[in-house]
């Protein structure tokens, strides 16, 4: 589509995206991002932002994001409303497609982020829409005065669960260890809740239901006893997957599928770096990645510089 | 909020849904990120298939009763109505080229 060759172009449009968005801008680098289907990422699902440093009384994900969206656009960033379906870090200027559109790059920033896991079991999938669900602001509301069960044992696991309470009558979370490897503040939150209960060493086996969640079948890791929990509605926290599966055969990842960075954002491409949950499977938090986001964008204009 | 689609509320759904043209309802939530996601798509699917396709737009929030009266249990939910009956559904967020793919069938 395009003869011009970008300076910058930016893949994913979450806080590392847009926050390396900033830097390029304001670097007169013109950057190009392309923001993928999923736009603002992850905190797109989220309610109140309470460790994102600068807001006291906390903020709503989907506004901080359109906040920092605003900012990057602020200072001349494009942005293209669509998923990269391929690329080409093998030739240079690099080439990424969106669909047939063609794009040309002298350096491109990959943070395309994670997506929430699933847990792969029979009637997961073929009850999803129909009381299984990864987002609980965006289905909650469909379950007032229901049961529900929430899977997993990290802080998404305990904000999903909180949140929930607001429409369930129940919400139960289900844990395959003895402890929750949420944050102090989150599990005390949670344990403390009156609505909310625990299933410990428990692992769901399979979603029951004809066209709706009627159930689960548990398992109890330690004992081995299978039992059936009858519920309305199953929410998902178990953790996330990197959106590498574009990239997998051009950059280096790691085995579960990160990309590889050495040398701050670099990866094993010279040219193209990466930041945000794409690579840190550790801390995870807005906060890491947005400053992921700028030590690729400083980065990337450094690299540039050498260039020439 | 836009010229080229519907907003459906409880009183006049089954009657805006009723005509032999397909209607694309999409059930949303102003709370709902994924569900933003498909505003530009559905936009200008709307615009470019204007007479074979009308893209109706249904608030969930206010508009429960239909919600429920189809058992939506996640939004986005994408459903297709000819005749004032559901002839397709879509769950989940989609690019306007995936939604062009399943709707094939109803946008010749």
């Amino acid at each position: 589509m395009t003869d011009s060759c970008e300076k910058v172009l930016i893949v994913g449009s979450g806080p590392a995206g847009l926050t390396a968005a900033i830097y390029a801008a304001r670097a007169d680098l013109a950057p190009l991002m392309i923001e993928g289907m999923e736009r603002g990422g992850q905190l797109m699902l989220t309610t109140d932002v309470e460790n994102y440093p600068g807001f006291p009384d906390g903020i709503m994900g989907p506004e901080l994001m359109d906040n920092m969206r605003k900012q990057a656009e602020r200072f001349g960033t494009r942005i293209v409303s669509s998923d990269v379906t391929q690329v080409d870090f093998g030739a240079y200027p690099f080439k990424v497609w969106v669909n047939d559109d063609l794009y040309h790059a002298e350096s491109v920033i990959v943070s395309t982020g994670a997506s929430a896991r699933w847990l792969g079991v029979p009637g997961e999938e073929r009850l999803r829409g129909y009381g299984v669900s990864a987002c609980a602001t965006c289905d909650g509301f469909f379950f007032r005065d229901k049961e529900l069960a929430v899977v997993g044992g990290g802080d998404s696991a305990m904000e999903e669960a909180l949140f929930l309470t607001k429409f369930a009558s129940k919400v139960t979370i289900i844990h395959r260890r003895d402890e929750f490897r949420a944050s102090k503040i989150m599990t005390h939150r949670a344990l403390d809740h009156p609505k909310i209960e625990v299933i410990w060493d428990t692992t769901v086996q399979e979603v029951l239901g004809d066209k709706e969640v009627t159930g689960l079948r548990l398992e109890n890791v330690k004992t081995g006893e299978e039992t059936e929990f009858a519920v309305d509605g199953l929410f998902l926290a178990i953790g996330h997957t990197p959106n590498t599966s574009v990239f997998g055969d051009q950059l280096d990842l790691d085995d579960a599928g990160y990309i590889v960075v050495h040398e701050g954002t670099r990866t094993s491409v010279e040219g193209v770096f990466a930041a945000g949950d794409v690579v840190d499977h550790t801390y995870r938090q807005a906060v890491t990645a947005a400053g992921m986001g700028c030590q690729a964008a400083i980065d990337a204009e450094r690299w540039l510089d050498e260039q020439t | 909020m836009s010229a080229n689609t519907v907003t459906a509320d409880d009183a006049t759904f089954s009657q805006i849904v009723a005509d032999s043209t397909p209607s694309l309802v999409d059930f949303w939530a102003e709370w709902c990120g994924p569900c933003k996601m498909m505003d530009r798509p559905l936009e200008e699917l709307a615009a470019e298939k204007a007479g074979k396709l009308k893209v109706v737009k249904l608030n969930v929030d206010e508009n429960q009763a239909t919600a429920m009266q189809y058992g939506v249990m996640s939004i986005p939910t994408l459903i297709v109505f000819q005749d004032g009956q559901e002839v397709k559904r879509l769950v989940g967020a989609r690019s306007k080229a995936q939604l062009e793919t399943e709707l094939a069938d109803f946008l010749r």
